[in-house]
């Protein structure tokens, strides 16, 4: 992508021609022009929801298309929540997501904690049993889950979609990688000085994998956050949906009202877009450790 | 000495403490993934419905799905998806990332935007995009009449419909894939391409010639999330179209939640999800396949 160059860099000034300069400056601002054409394209939809959920229905609907518009409309926001429960969705969603995160921690630490420390008979193969799972499809269980869900009454509950979650293979595997690169050194000290295994679990292991757990949990936060099938399948009042269930209900009843739409759009995203200006890091690094697992 | 005299009791105490942290695991793996598993290989072979008592009916479930129009149809549905998505969606994120790895000013914003949409909910932007598709007042639409093009029917229309879920789908997935290319780009070291620089190689041919045979595993890997992930497509089915207009949006995901959830014809959906589950495992094994051979010659 970058012009080629015709000076040799061997030299550690090298004498570059104003010819070769412009040339190089102007690949530079041709590919700047076009990831700023590409960004824009990717932020158009955001844009456009931000724009629409702040107009009335004669702007929403102008020929052409209205980007600004003239009356900010901050009310369809006050209406949004005079006419469905998004508080309480936000709530529900707040309340499940902050369960199955600390949960799942504990869970899959304590269990990456023994495969990746511990000496025990069939380790690596009990292991390779829970990272071959990490390919079965969801919906293969998904129905089974359901009637286990249905005998244990728990349909139109959060537990149905809290419990399920707390076992994630991909955490398992996340946070074994990571424990494996901690020093034995710090162990062993303890060890000698008569640790326990919970204590040295507690405060040798848990303390040094900070930034594992935290891409961990910004994981568990963007898939349970955003979540939309087991909801589906498992909740049913109102009182208990969560964000993504919310707006898809309100479209049933509200189709044609797309200012409305919008602005139930961005509510539901919202949270997600505040946490990840302040943790991209996390998202970025939960992704890359996604894609290693197999 | 010491130590060697203290290990005998360490190692009893060492496998009684593993069993304890690994219980909680085993325990949430046997219920929801050794149980399920199994339960609905059973179910498969039943006519469950969830409220009379199921009754064994071999292999007619297996039987009747090859007969089953519109299980056919959603597997074509499901393929003409995964064609539309995979190979222009890493294509198109393997050029982001590239670029995206050159050492030019902005970089980290400019990878924000292409990864805003992989962190926001499915369910809010195919609703925005469903806002985007209106066929009257969609601003894809007044774009293109701006232009003086065709105005597609999109959401309404048969033909039209898939395309404008997977353009969607390859715009919300471009960010995902690009991070992992770029993960993979890390991994090649600098020299090489100066290496090639000085032989007087030009980007394009750095490119053909250093990248891609080099992040070929990478490739690989990328690609077969991306169709494990494109046979599992639901969300915005659910949230732009319903599966309609005429059944031409009905995928695989979409056809067992209605015999499940709407039917309630659970064995019958039970089989189609192992259909399912061994379409993907045949082409996960295939894909595998072929990079081994790649890699003997």
């Amino acid at each position: 992508m970058s012009a080629p160059s015709t000076s040799l860099s061997i030299s550690k000034r090298p004498p570059v021609s104003v010819k070769a300069a412009a040339v190089k400056w102007l690949a530079r601002a041709l590919l700047h022009l076009l990831l700023i054409v590409g960004s824009i394209s990717m932020m158009l939809p955001f844009i456009w929801m931000v724009s629409s959920s702040l107009k009335n229905a004669n702007e929403l609907y102008a020929v052409p298309p209205i980007w600004i518009p003239q009356k900010w409309l901050w009310q369809n926001f006050v209406y949004m929540f005079e006419h469905a429960p998004w508080g309480i969705y936000f709530l529900n969603t707040t309340k499940i997501t902050l369960i199955v995160i600390v949960g799942q921690l504990i869970v899959c630490s304590m269990g990456a904690y023994a495969f990746s420390r511990l000496n025990f008979k069939g380790r690596d193969a009990l292991f390779f049993l829970i990272l071959c799972t990490t390919m079965i499809p969801y919906h293969v269980t998904m129905i089974p889950t359901f009637k286990i869900m249905k005998s244990l009454d728990w349909i139109n509950t959060h537990k149905a979609l809290i419990v399920p979650a707390l076992f994630s293979p991909f955490g398992i595997f996340l946070l074994r990688q990571f424990f494996l690169t901690i020093t034995k050194e710090l162990e062993q000290a303890a060890m000698i000085d008569g640790c326990s295994y919970p204590r040295i679990f507690w405060h040798v292991i848990l303390p040094n994998a900070k930034p594992a757990l935290t891409t961990l949990a910004i994981f568990i936060f963007m898939g349970t956050w955003n979540d939309f099938l087991a909801p589906l399948i498992y909740l049913n009042d109102d009182g208990l949906k969560t964000l993504t269930l919310g707006l898809a209900s309100f479209q049933g009843t509200n189709t044609t009202q797309w200012n409305y739409m919008m602005a139930g759009a961005l509510i539901v995203m919202l949270p997600i877009l505040i946490v990840f200006a302040f943790a991209q890091r996390y998202f970025v690094e939960g992704i890359t450790m996604s894609g290693m697992k197999e | 000495m010491n130590l060697k005299s203290l290990k005998i009791p360490t190692s009893m105490k060492e496998t009684l403490w593993a069993y304890v942290f690994i219980s909680p695991i085993m325990l949430g793996f046997a219920v929801f993934m050794l149980y399920p598993l199994s339960a609905s290989l059973y179910l498969s072979f039943t006519n469950s419905d969830g409220i009379t008592v199921a009754g064994f009916v071999g292999f007619d479930n297996y039987v009747k799905l090859m007969s089953d129009k519109d299980f056919i149809k959603s597997l074509f549905v499901t393929a003409y998806y995964t064609l539309g998505t995979v190979p222009i969606g890493t294509g198109l994120a393997l050029i982001v990332a590239v670029i995206l790895n050159a050492k030019i000013r902005f970089t980290t914003i400019y990878r924000s935007a292409f990864f805003l949409p992989v962190i926001t909910s499915m369910v809010a932007v195919a609703t925005v995009w469903k806002w985007l598709y209106n066929t009257d007042y969609g601003l894809i639409n007044a774009f293109l009449m701006n232009l003086g093009l065709y105005e597609p029917p999109w959401l309404a229309s048969d033909k039209w419909a898939m395309p404008a879920i997977i353009m969607m789908s390859i715009w919300k997935g471009i960010g995902f894939n690009m991070v992992l290319f770029l993960a993979g780009l890390q991994g090649i070291s600098p020299t090489i391409y100066e290496a090639a620089k000085i032989d007087g190689a030009n980007g394009l041919r750095r490119f053909v010639h250093i990248t891609i045979p080099l992040l070929r595993n990478t490739t690989l890997f990328v690609f077969i999330i991306a169709i494990i992930s494109s046979f599992q497509v639901f969300d915005q089915v659910f949230i732009m179209t319903k599966g309609g207009p005429a059944k031409s949006t009905t995928v695989i995901i979409y056809y067992i939640y209605q015999n499940a959830f709407q039917f309630f014809k659970q064995g019958y959906a039970s089989a189609m999800g192992y259909v399912l589950f061994a379409i993907i495992f045949v082409i996960t094994m295939v894909q595998l396949k072929i990079s081994n051979r790649k890699d003997v010659n």
